[in-house]
């Protein structure tokens, strides 16, 4: 369905008008120290299309309305004007077929960018994701590489129910021969998306939805055409020596969002913001836990088999006899996506169950949830 | 296939009459000049000769503008007249108020509304019986409506409440109804057509092998989809299933020109959506979407086909969104004139004409139905308002049909026998 709320709608900038519009930050609250610019997740996306596009005329994007329409949620808006009918594609609601036509060209000496409208929308592609992007590069034994990327949003958007509400995270982190990652602020956006096109492999790049009109500080670094975030190193958002919390996409702002409630309680949390998922940076996790002894994990997934077991099981394995506590998970609830409201916002984590998970982790009497 | 066994040419002869108006002049039997009728000659005589029905995107594609030219004769009866402009006026004023409500915060998320295209799902379900099967897309309230799902039960799902016809868990794009036979809305595009495919395949099983359906035939099962589905390959596969095994289905294409921002024609090598039909067997029919008596008698012989065991129908309505795709598309690309164009063909004002015009009913008559309406969605409105929201419990209930799917807990028992669990506090 379409998903541009909106408060989202028009509030892109055309390619171009985007560094000028850039705002001095009223205040580097969220401690990027360099930081003097902001810059919302979709102009950083869009900024990183746009110089990626112009660098190497072999990228060239295509998905449901990325062209006329300027993107379902604008963030190809401009690209069309800029490069043409031939680099920006608008395609058919056909998702097997043009997922399978890309990895082709990608077979074949192009590097596409897939546009999934939303993510869930992949389902009806996964075959050629798993089998023929992630998969050929191993059976050819090198011959043939995929650098593709499938980008678009992902998780749980805003009284969609449950077919458009679904974070994939796990099931695309359980292939091997495929790179996940998980931007959370603009600088992840531009940084890891410049460096998945530029990539020689199938990378999925999960966005959210109710991050695209979210503001960031951007240093000067940031926003130059050469920044890069390198694939499979987290980043400490923010510095603590109690709890571990990791996290990724939207969940990384709750994750702060607590460490500050749990700072008041004299609990000093630290933030990892996992930004790839696959490869997983185990060390930054494990370094992080030998430091603090506890360890929270975060997503928005369901709980079973999924991103959580899969930081325990890492923890369990090289850092065990490090751990005070028993790692506590949080994740959305085993149920498809409800839409009623009020059991929507059951359904998804919440600040306050990380802060109750922490406090759990660090011993502290934790009142049960009380609120229906 | 034995031509013998086909029914196209009868079949078709009546609607390329009337769907063809001023474009379409209906070729004599036997004399078919198209090249779509000689691919079918050249590929080998036991095709069935089938007359064409020129394609809605003709007429756009020649931008011709004509009016189409109206049915001569009462096709219906007044009772039939009235239940048909009874429905239609009650999908739109359902929508209205949908819209209204969403713009006061009472629904979220996707909203698709319907409004336009009533002729279509007024036309086709209106002749279903309640054993018979609709399956539907995200836009899908006012197919819910016309198949008999209460409005307050709509309404109540679409504000999120305990009494929605499903409990508040389904929403806007997702309308199911087990005693209506209201499938689902599926809100990706072509995965209600192999559902539905499936659900004609069980109508056939049901009555040959299980020996149950009634004296009246198979139990029919109507998929509706748009004209960027078609483009779907789950579309193309279900066709050949259908057609192979004879399925009691019809497909019904509502070719409201637009997929959300992607013109018909910008997205389809051949914009003709009914010749696809042929393709695989079946036949296919093209019908003007904005008038419910044409649309009407399309449907009813391919219902009756299909309930006879002869096998799914394609059928392509050519209608018009008259809203945006949903309440959040802002609508840029769809040209005024385009627009104008479809709403001074408005299917309601359209059948409300007919009507007066045949004497079936008086304008008053008319009038105290749009109030009868007016007064049921009010109370829809009322109803869904003062309904209790889910309660926590809910959130668990439902993923399985034997709750013990959740597994056994640490203390060795089903998790779903603790209390915790329909408290809702469990953690699963
Ligand atoms: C598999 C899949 N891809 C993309 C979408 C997003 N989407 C929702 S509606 C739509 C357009 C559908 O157009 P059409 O089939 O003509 O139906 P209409 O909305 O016009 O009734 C798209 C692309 C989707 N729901 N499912
Ligand atoms: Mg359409």
């Amino acid at each position: 369905m379409l998903g541009a709320a909106r408060r989202q709608l028009g509030s892109g900038p055309m390619l171009g008008q985007v560094l000028r519009r850039l705002r001095p930050a009223a205040a580097a609250a969220r401690g990027y120290s360099a930081a003097v610019k902001e810059m919302n997740v979709r102009d950083a996306l869009n900024s990183a299309l746009d110089e990626e596009m112009s660098a190497d005329p072999s990228v060239f994007l295509m998905g449901e309305e990325v062209g006329e329409y300027q993107g379902a949620y604008k963030i190809s808006k401009g690209l069309l004007d800029k490069y043409g009918p031939d680099r920006v594609l608008d395609t058919p609601i056909t998702e097997a077929g043009f997922t399978g036509i890309g990895v082709g060209a990608a077979y074949h000496g192009l590097r596409p960018i897939v546009e999934f409208m939303t993510f869930n929308f992949s389902m009806q592609a996964i075959d050629h994701i798993i089998n023929s992007a992630a998969k050929s590069n191993y059976m050819s034994a090198g011959q043939i590489s995929v650098p593709i990327v499938f980008r678009g949003p992902n998780g749980a958007a805003a009284g969609v129910g449950a077919q458009h509400s679904q974070c994939y995270a796990a099931w695309y982190a359980h292939v091997p021969g495929l790179k996940v990652l998980t931007p959370y602020s603009a600088e992840d956006a531009r940084g890891l998306l410049k460096a998945a096109i530029r990539d020689p492999d199938p990378v999925i790049f999960l966005e959210n939805e109710l991050l695209y009109g979210e503001s960031f500080p951007v240093s000067a670094e940031v926003l130059d055409s050469s920044f890069c975030v390198p694939i499979g190193k987290a980043k400490i958002e923010r510095e603590g020596k109690d709890v571990t919390i990791t996290a990724y996409s939207k969940m990384v702002g709750y994750a702060l969002q607590a460490a500050e409630v749990l700072s008041k309680e004299g609990i000093s949390a630290e933030v990892i913001n996992l930004r790839s998922i696959r490869p997983l940076d185990r060390d930054a996790i494990n370094a992080s836990v030998r430091k603090t002894n506890r360890l929270v994990t975060v997503e928005e997934g369901f709980p079973q088999h999924g991103i959580g077991a899969e930081i325990c099981m890492s923890v369990v394995e090289e850092s065990f006899e490090y751990l005070d506590a028993p790692v506590e998970r949080i994740a959305g609830a085993d149920v498809p996506m409800p839409y009623a409201a009020n059991l929507e916002r059951m359904a998804v984590p919440q600040v306050d169950d990380i802060v109750r998970a922490a406090k759990r982790a660090c011993y502290r009497a934790v009142p049960v949830a009380a609120t229906a | 296939m034995a031509a013998a066994s086909f029914t196209a040419a009868k079949f078709l002869a009546p609607v390329a009459a009337r769907s063809g108006g001023e474009r379409a002049p209906p070729l004599p039997a036997g004399a078919s000049s198209s090249s779509f009728a000689r691919t079918l000659r050249r590929g080998g005589a036991h095709h069935p000769r089938l007359r064409t029905a020129l394609a809605v995107s003709s007429d756009v594609l020649a931008g011709n503008k004509a009016a189409h030219a109206a049915a001569s004769n009462p096709a219906v009866t007044r009772e039939e007249a009235l239940e048909l402009y009874e429905d239609m006026v009650l999908g739109r004023v359902f929508e209205d108020m949908c819209a209204q409500m969403y713009y006061r915060g009472k629904m979220f998320g996707f909203v698709h509304l319907y409004n336009g295209q009533e002729a279509v799902s007024t036309g086709f379900i209106k002749l279903l019986n309640q054993a018979d099967c609709v399956v539907s897309t995200y836009r899908d309230h006012v197919h819910a409506l016309s198949k008999g799902v209460p409005p307050r039960s709509v309404m109540a799902e679409l504000f999120g409440k305990a009494t929605g016809c499903c409990r508040g868990q389904g929403g806007s794009m997702h309308m199911f109804s087990a005693p209506h036979n209201l499938l689902g809305g599926f809100a990706f595009i072509g995965e209600g057509i192999p559902v539905a495919t499936g659900a004609a395949f069980a109508a056939k099983y049901r009555h040959e092998v299980l020996k149950e359906s009634g004296p009246d035939g198979l139990d029919v099962t109507v998929a509706f989809f748009g004209d960027g589905t078609c483009n779907n390959g789950q579309f193309f596969e279900c066709l050949n299933m259908a057609q192979l095994w004879k399925l009691p289905i019809v497909f019904v294409v509502e070719n409201n020109l637009w997929a959300i921002g992607m013109s018909h024609l910008r997205a389809t090598s051949d914009p003709e959506i009914w010749k696809k039909g042929p393709a695989f067997g079946m036949p296919g029919v093209h019908v003007d979407g904005m008038d419910v008596l044409k649309v009407r008698e399309v449907a009813k012989e391919a219902i009756e086909r299909a309930r006879r065991g002869e096998g799914p129908t394609l059928v392509e309505c050519e209608t018009y969104r008259f809203r945006g795709h949903s309440l959040a598309d802002p609508d840029e690309l769809r040209k005024p004139d385009e627009k104008s164009h479809y709403a001074a063909r408005d299917s309601i004002t359209a059948l409300k004409k007919y009507i007066i015009e045949e004497n079936l009913a008086t304008e008053s008559e008319l009038k105290s139905i749009e109030k009868k309406i007016d007064d049921i969605v009010e109370e829809a409105v009322e109803f869904a308002d003062a309904s209790p929201h889910p309660p926590r419990s809910q959130l668990l209930e439902n993923v399985f049909a034997d709750p013990k799917g959740f597994g056994i807990g640490p203390d060795g028992k089903y998790r779903c026998e603790d209390p915790k669990f329909t408290q809702g506090t469990a953690q699963v």
